[in-house]
């Protein structure tokens, strides 16, 4: 099972739609409250991230009984250094994202934290792609 | 499981069939079905919503009459917080208590007192070391069943304390009993003045407790008319009231919360923003929050769709300056943990009714059914067909509850087949008829 996702960069009032809606599809399938709350958290942040950092991007689930795997694929301007970005704190975001609650530097933390896997790749001026996977057994 | 019981009842000639309810419901809980709206009760949380928008006014309530508390030989009312709101330049409580007196009820215990008391009890909760946070208000029912129905990851955050008309309830049977040893405990009739159909509810399938304390739920506006009229006959009020402004500030959204003296709290209300804040807290982005307050109704509970008044003209500014803060008399140092049978007996648990199946393997077939389904209708969520949406109409179709003709889109093209091939098999007759 795939679900895909738009994420619209223009738009933060629909941003967090996308995992509202993995949300969902995880509870349907009767997956326990604890998954569905740690693949929820990360990828909202990571859905996030698209939106704030990266002028919006494209979101693939895969869901198997075996495991859940996230993949987001933006064509921002990617991260020039990855180990910085992961460390707790570490943010770019403007002033203005601050005032929404956004730019503490904990997203890609937390994405870390909550997944069993996950890899960055970026390219400064081309895209950033993030894969996580949370393990179901 | 056991099916649930629930208040909102459907006029059937009045309905329709419009939409506007299932258009409206927070967990879709509600198809058209032959014409006429139908409630999936498992899923129903009692918001009131679809009284609220119907144009019909063909959903209504149920709760309990008057006449019902004849059955008791000790009456006892509860009044909510939220009635004092309902009348015109109200000058004291006294009124509102001695009046309900005079409705028939032996005795009162305002639900504003038990609140002061629950108040009291959630500081001593929100110190406790290892409790999971924000702590979200159990107060409102609506919330606690919408929370095990849709965001159960956030069961934990329960506020585990009994809720007020619960306390109240619990403390009104006691009182009764050990003032009148008489009387034995079925002869005791505990009737709660509701704001709300999500209390009636509540009173027969409870949260939290095995079971309810609550014999029976009256309407603020059926009782309305009568108390009026009571009030009136009222000349000097006996002195009753035994709460102050905390307990009375409970009938709005932010009252619950302010009063906790602890500033990292966050109040909503009304259903659609009540999601969004769960959404929220299950994002973990208001983790810096201590306390979170949550009101189904808008407004609070002065906003419930059984009350008489505006929400937003239901004020009782003039009645709470002339009153004490409090009137619990438990001080913070003396009271250091809160007193077992104000918590709750049992925690609240995910309720199962949205998963497809109970094999995982099989509800991943479904979705993917319901994915190609959804693909090929229209997408116009047009609710034609009943459901609130192509998408909650794909769920139906796989869970053999609709059929893929329902939409009307799906139909017409259905009928151009047939149509085709009639015409087709027709056209081939007709070249055999005019065989030499
Ligand atoms: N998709 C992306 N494209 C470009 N840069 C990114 C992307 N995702 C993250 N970054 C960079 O990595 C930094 C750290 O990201 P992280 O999610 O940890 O924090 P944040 O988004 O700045 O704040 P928070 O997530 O706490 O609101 C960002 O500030 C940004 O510079
Ligand atoms: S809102 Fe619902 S109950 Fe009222 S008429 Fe329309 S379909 Fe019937
Ligand atoms: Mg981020």
């Amino acid at each position: 099972m795939t679900l895909h996702y738009d994420i619209d960069g223009e738009n933060f009032q629909t941003a967090g739609e996308a995992s509202a809606n993995v949300k969902k599809v995880l509870r349907q399938l009767g997956i326990s409250t604890d998954i569905i709350r740690r693949v929820a958290i990360a990828m909202y942040e990571g859905e996030i991230n698209m939106v704030i950092h990266a002028n919006g991007g494209v979101a693939d689930v895969a869901i198997t009984p075996d495991r859940i795997e996230m993949t987001l694929e933006d064509s921002g301007n990617g991260i020039p250094d990855i180990a910085l970005a992961m460390q707790e704190g570490y943010s770019t975001a403007p002033e203005n994202v601050h005032e929404l609650g956004f730019g503490a530097g904990m997203g890609l933390p937390n994405m870390k934290k909550y997944t069993d896997e996950m890899k960055i790749e970026s390219t400064v001026g081309v895209g950033t792609k993030v894969f996580m996977a949370v393990n179901l057994k | 499981m056991a099916e649930f019981i629930h208040s909102v009842m459907l006029d059937v000639d009045r309905c329709t069939g419009c939409t506007n309810c299932v258009k409206r419901c927070p967990t879709e809980a509600i198809r058209i079905r032959e014409g006429k709206a139908s409630i999936e009760s498992r899923r129903c949380i009692d918001c009131g919503e679809c009284i609220r928008v119907c144009p019909q006014k063909a959903k209504s309530a149920s709760y309990d009459r008057l006449e019902e508390i004849e059955h008791y030989r000790w009456k006892v009312a509860l009044p909510a917080p939220a009635l004092y709101g309902q009348f015109d330049n109200l000058e004291s409580v006294d009124r509102v208590l001695n009046g309900l007196l005079l409705c028939g009820f032996d005795d009162v215990a305002e639900v504003s007192r038990s609140a002061e008391f629950v108040t009291e009890y959630t500081r001593c909760y929100l110190r406790r070391p290892d409790i999971v946070k924000p702590v979200i208000s159990s107060a409102c029912p609506v919330v606690s069943r919408l929370i095990s129905v849709r965001f159960a990851s956030l069961c934990p955050n329960i506020l585990p304390i009994l809720s007020p008309v619960e306390y109240a309830a619990r403390k009104a049977r006691r009182k009764a009993l050990n003032e009148h040893p008489d009387l034995r405990d079925d002869e005791i009739g505990i009737f709660f003045i509701s704001p709300c159909p999500a209390k009636v509810s509540y009173a027969r399938q409870p949260i939290g407790v095995e079971k309810s304390a609550i014999t029976g739920v009256l309407s603020i506006r059926e009782l309305y008319f009568r108390l009026v009229g009571t009030m009136k006959q009222v000349a000097v009020p006996k002195p009753l009231r035994r709460s102050g402004r905390i307990g009375l500030n409970w009938a709005s959204s932010g009252g619950e919360a302010s009063a906790l003296y602890n500033s990292k709290y966050l109040a909503a209300d009304g259903i659609e923003n009540v999601i969004k804040v769960l959404e929220e807290i299950e994002n973990e982005n208001l983790s810096e929050l201590e306390f979170v307050e949550l009101n189904a109704c808008p407004g609070g509970c002065v906003g419930g769709c059984l009350t008489v008044e505006n929400p937003y003209i239901a004020r009782v500014h003039h009645l709470r300056r002339s009153m004490t803060v409090a009137q619990t008399g438990i001080s913070p140092e003396q009271e250091r943990d809160i007193p077992r049978q104000y918590l709750w007996e049992r925690p609240l648990t995910e309720s199962s009714v949205l998963k497809l199946d109970d094999d995982m393997d099989q509800a991943l077939k479904k979705l993917a059914e319901i994915k190609r389904l959804g693909q090929s209708l229209p997408g116009l969520d047009c609710g034609a067909c009943g459901a609130p949406s192509c998408h909650a109409l794909a769920e139906d179709i796989v869970q053999g509850k609709a059929h893929e003709t329902d939409c009307i889109f799906v139909m017409r093209e259905k009928i151009r087949e047939i149509y085709r091939t009639v015409s087709q098999l027709t056209g081939r007759e007709q070249e055999g008829g005019t065989k030499p």
